[in-house]
């Protein structure tokens, strides 16, 4: 039986832990209200210049010498992976889903004989996928640590995969990364990037009949289109992730202040019995003292 | 007989209602766009989008935004501006021009010259930059 002195410490203990989930709870809410305020700004963009590309990419799908970035070199060897995690931890499954889920289409991709390199966004990611696929890791990019990610930065390594792609060094890029549904779920996605996976607009058809003309020319505005498409997609992939990150990890801290509260109450309960029961035990052996005289 | 325009950047919206004419610099010069335009995509170089609200499109633009670059898409009905950058003209800062244009030239020299293609995404850099310390000197 734990003494009481030792009972008093562990509350206190759990009683300090309980306010420290509880205070990033409350940070998680705020980061998360303006990370999602962040991702819905930035829609108008991305759906203009999908509307764009669907156009563009209809008058130019079947003529040869399409832009790598819209279909590809036409083969199938070598997959980069761009997995996006977050920087910091203790958000519940948020990162392990997208470490798992990595793990899953490397291993699906290495048993058909494909070569994969590694990107990995945020700090988590980056660590986990080091232990198991370090040789194939090209660079480990850092994530937005918390912070509100910043345009320039996608930019950058939208760039480099532009590149990489320019230069024939990988074939397939995919995208791996935590669509955000709402506070308390997030889901794993592989999102294609490149060859570009073009959103059906059949539906859409109808109104955009009219046909654009086009200034300079289309192959010049779909080489200036592209990049930026790539950028954009893997801007609005890290603002989900972002959002992701601070709802997975209000809802962790969430449960984790709840069985603080479960564990304090149990704990307070021995520590009430045990006095209890000290009490009990000095009473009898005065009582039996005095019964002795 | 008014026009919707929308002015965004990867970031947010900036800009979104009716004027009677918006000027925008084109890749190929600048271009205007006023209700029944024919749809058309443009490619924009860095420089001024101009907004008029009334009838009198000859006077000074009521609204004016200093875009980096981007892509236009103009409907009969619509304006979509898709800046790569976009500020108010009267908050546009000559520095940063300045500093963009030193960035651009230092990328610029650095280039492989004989990569013509790749050269030009940098000049146009240049000619952004230079783009946004003229308009902010004129202010």
């Amino acid at each position: 039986m734990p003494s009481l002195k030792d009972l008093k410490a562990r509350i206190t203990s759990v009683k300090s832990t309980r306010k420290i989930t509880s205070a990033m709870k409350m940070v998680a809410a705020a980061k998360l209200r303006r990370a999602q305020t962040r991702a819905e700004a930035a829609r108008p963009y991305a759906e203009a210049m999908q509307r764009m590309l669907a156009e563009l990419a209809c008058n130019m799908a079947d003529r040869d010498g399409a832009p790598k970035l819209l279909a590809g070199n036409g083969k199938d060897r070598t997959h980069l992976i761009v997995s996006v995690t977050s920087d910091r931890g203790l958000a519940g499954g948020f990162n392990s889903n997208i470490g798992r889920a990595t793990r899953r289409l490397i291993q699906r991709l290495q048993g058909e004989g494909k070569t994969v390199r590694l990107l990995p966004v945020g700090r988590k990611g980056a660590d986990f996928l080091q232990r198991e696929f370090r040789g194939d890791i090209v660079d480990r990019i850092p994530g937005s640590a918390g912070k509100d990610v910043a345009f320039a930065a996608v930019q950058e390594l939208a760039d480099r995969i532009t590149a990489m792609v320019e230069r024939d060094e990988v074939d397939v890029v995919t995208l791996v990364f935590n669509r955000f549904n709402n506070v308390m779920s997030q889901t794993p996605t592989e999102l294609q990037l490149v060859p570009l996976a073009l959103p059906s607009n059949d539906n859409e058809k109808g109104d955009s009949d009219a046909s654009y003309e086009f200034e300079p020319d289309e192959e010049t505005i779909l080489a200036r289109l592209l990049p930026r498409n790539l950028a954009i997609q893997l801007y609005r992939a890290m603002l989900e992730s972002a959002a992701g990150e601070q709802g997975a990890r209000m809802t962790a801290m969430d449960s984790a202040t709840r069985n603080a509260g479960k564990a304090i109450d149990r704990l307070t309960q021995t520590y009430n019995r045990t006095r209890q029961a000290n009490i009990t035990k000095e009473l009898i052996e005065i009582i039996s003292g005095a019964e002795a005289v | 007989m008014p026009i919707d325009v929308e002015i965004v950047s990867p970031e947010k919206r900036l800009l979104s209602r009716a004027v009677e004419m918006v000027v925008m610099p084109g890749s190929e010069g600048d271009l205007a766009a006023m209700q029944d335009h024919a749809p058309t995509i443009v490619l924009l170089r860095g420089g001024v989008v101009s907004l008029y609200d009334t009838q009198n499109v000859t006077g000074p633009a009521d609204e004016r935004f200093f875009v980096a670059g981007g892509f236009a898409e103009i409907t009969g009905s619509r304006c979509t501006i898709l800046a790569d950058s976009a500020t108010p003209v009267a908050e546009l800062s000559r520095a940063e021009g300045e500093t963009r244009l030193r960035d651009a030239e230092t990328a610029y020299d650095d280039a492989d010259k004989s990569d013509v293609p790749a050269l030009e995404p940098l000049l146009e850099r240049i000619q952004s930059a230079r783009a946004q310390i003229e308009t902010a000197e004129a202010n």
